[in-house]
Parts: C-alpha cells; sequence; structure tokens
C-alpha cells in the first residue's frame, strides 16, 4: 500500500497522531462572558514557551464569550480554543476536571493560568491531582533544557527573585498579572466544544457584589495613584480620584488607610496588601515603609508626592515632588489635562 | 467542630532580604522570624473566635524543624488547644500540602484554615492542594466566614468583586484580611502555652516537585529626579517623554 493510500484509509490513526503533538494548554477565565487582560497575558506568555519547544497554544476556556472573540485570540498566538458552554461559573470541581481531561487530551506539558483568583484555585488544585510541579506568580519566560524548565518568581512579597527548576515532566504556571506586555499579531483560532463528563460542585454561589468604584481592577490597572496617611482623612480622596480619572489610572492606599477604613481593603497595596506592578505608580502622602514597597517595587516608574523631603519612599522613586498633596495632586491633574487635550 | 489551622514561619516583614551560599540560600542571620501574618492574624483568631461561639478544638499543623517551636508556642498562646509539628525540612508547597494532608487524612477536621499565602513565598497554593489532595471544596482568599450547623458561609475575591458563597463542612479555606482582627496573647496564654501538647510527628514520604536553585535581589534604582512642585506639566512632560508611560 502507498503512503498517501494509508494515509486515506487509517485517517483515524493519524489524528491520533496530530494530537500526540506536544501543546501549551492556557486556561483562561471568562467570568461574565469577558476575557480579561491578565488572560490575553497568559496567552501570549504561553505562545512564547510554545515556540521554544515547538509546540502550538490550546486556550482552554468556558461560559458565554462570543464566537468572534474566541476566534480572535489567534491574534495573542491561540492556535485553537477549547470552550466549554454548560459552566456558567468559575466554580473549581468543573473547572479542574475540565482543565485536567483537556491536560490528557491535548497532551499539554505545560499548562498555564493567570495569577488571578480563578488561578489561584484551579493551578494548585490540577498540580496535586496530576503531579506536576507548581510555579505560583512567575514573572519570566522559562528557560528550557531537555525535560528541565527553569523559572523566575518575586519572592519575599516582591524584596527578591527566585529562580525555580520544575522537575516533573508536566509543568503548571501561573502568570503574575502585568508581567509580560500583550502584543497582538494575526491568525484566527479554530474554535472547538470541548464536553467531557464533569463533576458538580459543592460551592453554592449566592451573591456577587461588585467592588464599590467601578473601572480598572487593581492588579490589572497599568496607571495607578495611591494615598497615604497624608492625605489627613476619607473625606480628602476627591483630589485623589479627580487625578485617577484624568489618567485613567486605578486608585490604591497604605496599609493604615485602610485599617482606619479610610478607603476599602482591596486597595491596599503592600506587603500583607495585594503587590502591584503597574507602569507607573503615583503616590501621594505615603512615607515608604519597607512593607510598603513590597508591594509597588515591581512597578515601572514610581512618582513620590511627599512633604518630607526625607521620606523613604524616595529613595525608591524615579520622580519626587516635594510638596503638599493637597496642593500637587491638583495641579498634576490640571497638566493631565492639557497633555491628554493636546493629544 | 474540630479546626485544623496551617502555621507557618516567616520573617518580620521589616527584615532586609539576603543570601548566602552563592545566592542559594536566603541568609537567616540576625533575621527575626514571626508567625505568618495571614496565618495568626486571619486563619488562627477566626479559628478561635468559631471554636468560642460553636465549641471544639483548634489544633495548629506546622511543617519543620524545632527552630519552629517558637511561632508555634505563640500560637498556642493566641488561644490553640494543641500543635502538631511535621518534623521535617518544607521542600515547596506541594510537599507541604502532602504532609497537611497526609496528617489530617485520619482526623476527621471539620474545617482546615490557612493563611491565604506566606510573606516569603508568595505562592497561595497549600490551601487548593491539601483541598484537592483530601478531596474537600476549597474557597480561595475568603474575608468572611461564618458557620451554621454544616454549612460554612464565606465571602471571597473573585475577579472585579466579592462574592458571597456557601459549602457544606468539611472546607479548606484561605483566609485573608477582614476575617477576623489581631489578638495580643496575655500573659495568661503564654503560661498556659507552655505546658499545651507540642506533637512531634515524623513526615510522610511525600516530596517536593520543585526547588529554588537561585535567589537575586531587584536591581538599586538609580538616582530620584525632583521635579519642582510648581512644575506640573514637567513632570508631565518626562512621564511621556522619558519613563514613556502616559
Amino acid at each position: 500500500m502507498s503512503w498517501s493510500a494509508y494515509y486515506t484509509t487509517k485517517p483515524k490513526l493519524f489524528k491520533n497522531l496530530k494530537n500526540l503533538k506536544m501543546s501549551i494548554l492556557v486556561f483562561v477565565d471568562a467570568r461574565g462572558g469577558q476575557i480579561a487582560k491578565a488572560g490575553l497575558e497568559a496567552i501570549v506568555y504561553g505562545k512564547k514557551i510554545a515556540d521554544k519547544m515547538s509546540a502550538s497554544v490550546t486556550v482552554l476556556t468556558y461560559g458565554s464569550v462570543s464566537n468572534d472573540t474566541l476566534e480572535g485570540l489567534g491574534r495573542y498566538g491561540a492556535s485553537k480554543v477549547l470552550i466549554n458552554k454548560s459552566i456558567t461559573e468559575d466554580q473549581d470541581d468543573a473547572l479542574t476536571s475540565l482543565v485536567a481531561e483537556a491536560t490528557q487530551t491535548e497532551n499539554a506539558s505545560v499548562i498555564i493560568f493567570s495569577f488571578d483568583p480563578a488561578g489561584k484555585v484551579l493551578a494548585p488544585r490540577l498540580s496535586a491531582r496530576i503531579g506536576a510541579g507548581l510555579v505560583a506568580g512567575v514573572i519570566s519566560v522559562p528557560e528550557i533544557d531537555g525535560n528541565s524548565m527553569t523559572v523566575t518568581k518575586n519572592v519575599f512579597s516582591g524584596k527578591a527573585f527566585a529562580k525555580y527548576e520544575i522537575s516533573t515532566e508536566k509543568k503548571v504556571l501561573s502568570l503574575l498579572p502585568n508581567s509580560i506586555q500583550v502584543n497582538e499579531g494575526e491568525g484566527t483560532a479554530e474554535v472547538e466544544e470541548f464536553s467531557p463528563s464533569l463533576p458538580d460542585n459543592r460551592i453554592r454561589v449566592k451573591e456577587l457584589k461588585p467592588l464599590g468604584g467601578e473601572g480598572i481592577p487593581l492588579p490589572e490597572a497599568e496607571l495607578v495613584v495611591s494615598a497615604g496617611r497624608g492625605l489627613k482623612g476619607p473625606e480628602n480622596w476627591g483630589i485623589v480620584e479627580e487625578l485617577a480619572e484624568s489618567l485613567g489610572a486605578a486608585t490604591a492606599c497604605s496599609r493604615p488607610v485602610s485599617d482606619m477604613d479610610w478607603r476599602p481593603h482591596h486597595e491596599h497595596v503592600g506587603q500583607t496588601g495585594i503587590a502591584i506592578r503597574p507602569n507607573l505608580y503615583i503616590a501621594a502622602g505615603i512615607s515608604g515603609a519597607i512593607q510598603h514597597l513590597a508591594g509597588v517595587n515591581g512597578s515601572k516608574t514610581i512618582v513620590v508626592i511627599n512633604t518630607d523631603p526625607e521620606a523613604p519612599f524616595f529613595k525608591a522613586a524615579d520622580y519626587g515632588v516635594v510638596g503638599d498633596a493637597f496642593e500637587v495632586l491638583p495641579r498634576l491633574k490640571e497638566a493631565v489635562e492639557k497633555f491628554n487635550a493636546a493629544n | 467542630m474540630k479546626i485544623l489551622v496551617g502555621i507557618s514561619k516567616a520573617p518580620d516583614t521589616t527584615t532586609k532580604i539576603s543570601f548566602t551560599d552563592n545566592n542559594t540560600k536566603f541568609n537567616e542571620d540576625k533575621v527575626q522570624f514571626i508567625v505568618n501574618p495571614y496565618d495568626e492574624w486571619y486563619a488562627l483568631v477566626r479559628g478561635l473566635e468559631l471554636k468560642e461561639k460553636n465549641g471544639g478544638t483548634v489544633t495548629t499543623i506546622t511543617v519543620g524543624g524545632t527552630d519552629h517551636d517558637p511561632i508555634i508556642r505563640k500560637a498556642l498562646a493566641i488561644g490553640a488547644d494543641d500543635a502538631v509539628r511535621i518534623n521535617t525540612e518544607a521542600a515547596d508547597g506541594y510537599m507541604v500540602a502532602r504532609q497537611i494532608a497526609d496528617y489530617a487524612k485520619d482526623n476527621g477536621y471539620d474545617l482546615i484554615l490557612l493563611g491565604k499565602e506566606t510573606i516569603d513565598y508568595n505562592g497561595s497554593m497549600v490551601g487548593g492542594m491539601t483541598a484537592e489532595l483530601l478531596d474537600m471544596p476549597y474557597v480561595s482568599v475568603a474575608s468572611k466566614l461564618e458557620i451554621e450547623g454544616r454549612t460554612a458561609i464565606l465571602e471571597r475575591d473573585v475577579q472585579g468583586g466579592i462574592e458571597v458563597v456557601e459549602a457544606d463542612l468539611p472546607l479548606v479555606v484561605s483566609c485573608a484580611k477582614g476575617m477576623a482582627e489581631q489578638r495580643i496573647p496575655n500573659m495568661r496564654g503564654i503560661m498556659a502555652a507552655r505546658t499545651k501538647p507540642l506533637n512531634v510527628i515524623e513526615p510522610s514520604d511525600a516530596k517536593g516537585l520543585t526547588r529554588v536553585v537561585e535567589y537575586n535581589l531587584p536591581v538599586e534604582k538609580g538616582e530620584v529626579k525632583i521635579v519642582d512642585a510648581e512644575n506640573m506639566d514637567e513632570l508631565v512632560s518626562l512621564l511621556h517623554n522619558e519613563a514613556k508611560v502616559i
């Protein structure tokens, strides 16, 4: 039998062989039918790893994302998108099984999540289920040498980096949001429905309380305006919010401010709050204690506004303004508005 | 109700971090160690509050050597009834989760509480892995936890909001800010902690799946550029033309 005749008579076998090609599986959260920037980052990251391993990227998601959006994920590097439309919430029992099934059918050697609320549940569950080493909150593209992979993440709450080696055959990574640039290219992903049998969820969702102040979730924000005790009281936050609005930035605060309930807890950045790494972090009336710096020192550019020229934060800043936040913030807002009008 | 609380050791938040042995080991010299804040302030204290309300016991579990005993005694001083220490060096999050799960599986805990992450390795993974290994539901980054009968009612962080959820016990929860207020141990607690049981248990054969091969410190920032407080146009122009962030 000739090769081509064999191929046409045994298409099934070849289909299976094709499936044995290695893939990088990227789980993308699709809460509310939307794919967040952190999800796109995970796809771009997956593509960078796939290129190193001559593998292709399969994206796995769920819910009611439009077909156009799914096909469009090809522009970020996805070859294929698997979607399970019967799952409507990010519930870990069903989703962990969904990812485990896809790991097998796609012959995935690396499984990628975002280090976001969904990824913080699913990545550890998957890792323990399939016995694959997990590095959570990675910030770099891994180095790959045969079956060995090393990859870097922040440790000591942003005060240092550690390079981890993963020794298992399959590897699980969750990517810290805002760690890599999202580049949009060309391409259309092939979309397939993926409906393995899944367990019932044991967690029952009763209610969703959206965070106060709509707009950009802090961990994803590229620009952040933050303020501390120097603002003297919650009634003075208007100038912070107005500057943030002029920039299209999110707002954040220091720990004392959230402890005193001047601002909600989810705005607290620092060692015991959340760690962020925006392109621009503007801090007004924050002295810059080591615990606060730990949460923000991954920021690309830091601007510090403080009346005290000796404030330790100036040592960690790129640009400093010695002055009163009550005067500087409105002035900066005006300058930004002037810039916006001219550009 | 039987509650198990994971307690880990972490360097004090003011620690200046450095490394030894060619950047392969954390330099513990002169480092003050504390109970990981999320474990202490939120997981342990909420566990104690639930015990005070509903009755039961609070046991702490720690994976580590004898150098962990001071922080375990602190947890006992705050109010835990007894403590378990799995006598081995922690290798990675997976190994710690396996040790906790191997211990917990035969002991019938209703609730396993952990901090949302440790402030040294920040992986936020031990809770999810422990839940998976014990086949229990898991609620991650929870800021509220109430128990009614055999049902837990929780609030947790999700993308863009806070979700109110319910789950039946037994359950694993990782605890974050909002769940409880820090408790300072009093003299009576500190005295009582000396005689509370600290059971040292030999580890199971679980191994880590990852290891740190090298540590690095961030590159120091260059000199700060001071901009005149009257001249915010200049700052905007620097952010646009030089830093290229707006």
